[in-house]
């Protein structure tokens, strides 16, 4: 009731003028890094919006004519014989692809990362670095010799085939590379940290006084971590679903090399247009493309679950 | 001097029939191990009755929230077994005990409303939403937070908080509800208030109170009984008043109110009782403590409000000069130096009538009856 007094009290004019006060300060000290941001971001976005409603130039490149012709091509295709129109069959297939692998693998790398995460968070507190920087030691390297290092690991003459053939559990290699699952197995790995770290800073604020109430009020393992740790962790566990679904949907170096030619996705689909394929406006058309899709999705994502958050 | 009952006191309510809730068998709780081991408890053993408020006292680090701990079952003990009505619960994970605990920081759910942590307990019991709404409504009216049911817990209050804590751990209706220095965050005043209101609680619901504090004034006013624990061992079990004026050794004596120390000298033990020798050659009988040792050098206590003074010191009597005098509304502490250099501290009540005019540099007697001296285990 006090509540609903204060809520609706009217701020006097020395309470409005500090607040103005305040948002003056604030948009001084941000004005280096929204400069930057403008420069390094929102330019070469712009850029490629422009080049979306261009002409490909004849070896690459554009010309300066205004075209709707790319974006008309990110959803149809036209027969070069009849000019007949139909559906682009071929991207929709690796738009699906995308989104498909990319969802798989923010699924796995979640299921892998909250234990992992958890594991971490619950070791004494001078152990934590230690695992955190067993984490974070794939970065050293390069992404590219990290995905060929997995190339190594499951190709058919591979570690993992010889030792399951050795172990005598198949008797002839398991054909993975160049497959899906090859792609998936190489996201998630990549990608895994960028899981593991937000839900580990989410965990490692979690007052763990609060699992012992919930085990003292009956809650069994399975229900502690259902109605305590993972509401309560939630914002670590958006965080890393984001941080990995948005890179791997655009992922190109692991499709392109786990994947072979054929498993294409979005990535490799862009870049192809950029390279071999000599059409920068329908490469910057299918960008502008999946970054709609990924800010529709995300505003979607961040929506509902701070909606199921109020509602708990 | 009021007579003083020597370990007589009358029972707390139904002591005869009193059946026996939680047990602790030789209970030892070691953390760490090799050279950091730390032995939080030491073969404790208790028996709290069923119905009672029993409070765990001691000073930091003695091993209460440790116990506290074993009870609910978030740790497990070294040795020796916990018994809940007669059942070992050693091996049980607490969320198999019907023990529900108040923690020290309250750890309310933070991202549920003041109803939903108070329904937690009940609905992981899988219990049907409407009895558990019931029994909510209830619960908020027993600790008087009605008004606050949709409230998130950070929205509200310290004292209300606690209050939520309290409704949490009962709505489940637990054999035994532990209280890990529940009332210790909060202000002198509020401190006040809820301890007449656990008192309450405790009444109204009838489940048995295991109480921790490191406050021995609150220790006092509020157990039916009370232990006193030191560095992993309990040293002394039993009501405030037995605690209070017949301390068993010399740390509980200590730590519990002022006291004064004398060295005496044993002459005869019988079976229960010993006759000793005090400094001024007189001899008195006591009876002994629980697990004495006999030995020819003992050290006696003596509360100073169980002394008196006189202004001819008689035959017998402890004497000395009185070297200060403090004033402190209720009462006057008289401090007397001994012979032997040890001082003495007389405590006299105020009663309004102007206490004897006794002044620094005066010879004077300490009077105090044999009921009034404590033989020391130590
Ligand atoms: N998890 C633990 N690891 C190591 N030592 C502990 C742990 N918990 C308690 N102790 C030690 O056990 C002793 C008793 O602690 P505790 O039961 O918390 O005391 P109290 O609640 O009486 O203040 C202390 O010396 C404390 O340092
Ligand atoms: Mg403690």
């Amino acid at each position: 009731m006090r509540n609903g007094v204060l809520g609706n009290r009217q701020p006097s004019g020395l309470e409005i003028e500090a607040r103005r006060q305040t948002v003056r300060n604030y948009l001084l000290l941000c004005t280096p890094a929204l400069l930057l941001l403008l420069l390094a971001a929102s330019g070469p976005l712009l850029i490629v919006v422009v080049y979306s409603f261009l002409e490909p130039g004849e070896y690459s490149g554009v010309v300066w004519r205004f075209s709707g012709e790319a974006w008309f091509n990110v959803l149809f295709s036209r027969d070069i014989f009849d000019d007949t129109v139909s559906l682009a069959d071929a991207h929709l297939t690796i738009l699906w692809r995308s989104v498909r692998l990319s969802l798989l693998t923010t699924l796995l790398a979640f299921l892998l990362g909250f234990p992992t995460a958890y594991f971490i968070a619950t070791r004494p507190a001078s152990q934590r670095p230690m695992w955190l920087f067993l984490i974070t030691i794939p970065f050293w390297t390069n992404l590219l010799i990290r995905t060929f290092a997995i190339m190594e690991v499951i190709r058919n003459e591979g570690i993992l085939n010889t030792l399951l053939q050795a172990l005598g559990l198949i008797d002839s290699p398991i054909q993975i590379l160049y497959t899906d699952t090859a792609v998936t197995i190489g996201m998630v790995y990549v990608y895994l940290p960028l899981m593991v770290l937000p839900l580990y800073a989410a965990m490692e604020r979690l007052d763990f006084r609060l699992v012992e109430a919930g085990y003292d009020l009956y809650a069994s393992r399975w229900q502690v971590l259902r109605k305590v740790i993972i509401p309560l962790v939630k914002p670590g566990i958006v965080a890393g679903t984001i941080l990995v679904f948005v890179p791997s949907l655009g992922a190109y170096v692991t499709p392109r090399v786990l994947g072979g030619g054929k498993n294409m996705m979005l990535g490799n689909l862009i870049e192809l247009q950029f390279g071999q394929g000599r059409n920068w406006p329908l490469g910057a058309a299918l960008s502008m493309t999946l970054l709609v899709i990924v800010a529709i999705a995300l505003a979607y994502y961040v929506r509902s679950a701070s909606k199921s958050d109020a509602n708990d | 001097m009021e007579g003083l009952s020597h370990k007589a006191e009358s029972p707390p309510r139904g002591q005869e029939a009193a059946v026996t809730a939680v047990e602790a068998r030789g209970v030892t709780k070691v953390f760490g191990g090799g050279n950091d081991a730390v032995i939080a408890l030491d073969a404790v053993s208790i028996a709290i009755r069923e119905n009672e408020f029993f409070t765990l006292l001691g000073p930091s680090g003695c091993g209460k929230t440790t116990l506290l701990r074993l009870i609910a079952g978030f740790d497990h003990p070294t040795g020796g077994n916990i018994v809940l009505y007669g059942e070992d619960i050693s091996p049980l994970p607490p969320y198999k005990r019907p023990v529900n605990t108040v923690f020290q920081n309250y750890a309310l759910f933070p991202h549920m409303t003041v109803a939903e942590n108070i329904g937690f307990g009940l609905s992981m019991l899988g219990r049907p939403k409407a009895e558990i709404d019931d029994t909510v409504d209830a619960m908020l009216r027993l600790v008087r937070m009605e008004e606050l049911k949709n409230r998130r817990t950070s929205q509200i209050s310290g004292g209300q908080q606690q209050r939520v804590a309290l409704a949490r751990a009962l709505a489940p209706r637990p054999k035994v509800l532990l209280l890990d220095e529940p009332l210790s965050a909060l202000d002198f005043k509020l401190r006040k208030e809820m301890q007449i209101e656990l008192k309450r609680l405790q009444h109204e619901t009838g489940i048995t109170f295991i109480f921790v504090t490191h406050d021995q004034e609150e220790a006092l006013t509020m157990s039916d009984r009370l232990a006193v624990m030191s560095q992993g061992r309990i040293l002394q079990v039993g009501s405030p008043r037995e605690i209070y004026d017949h301390p068993a050794d010399h740390f509980v004596a200590d730590f519990i109110g002022e006291t004064n120390f004398i060295d005496a000298e044993i002459q005869q033990v019988e079976a229960d009782a010993v006759t000793i020798r005090l400094p001024s050659e007189k001899t008195v009988r006591t009876p002994l403590p629980e697990d004495f040792q006999p030995r020819k050098q003992v050290s006696l206590a003596v509360r100073p409000e169980h002394a008196d003074l006189t202004r001819q010191p008689a035959e017998g009597q402890l004497s000395g000069t009185l070297e200060n005098v403090v004033y402190f509304g209720t009462g006057t502490n008289y401090f007397v130096r001994l012979p032997d250099g040890s001082e003495f501290v007389v405590r006299v009540a105020n009663r309004g009538e102007g206490n004897g005019d006794y002044r620094v540099g005066d010879e004077l007697g300490i009077a105090f009856s044999a009921n009034a001296i404590q033989l020391l285990r130590d």
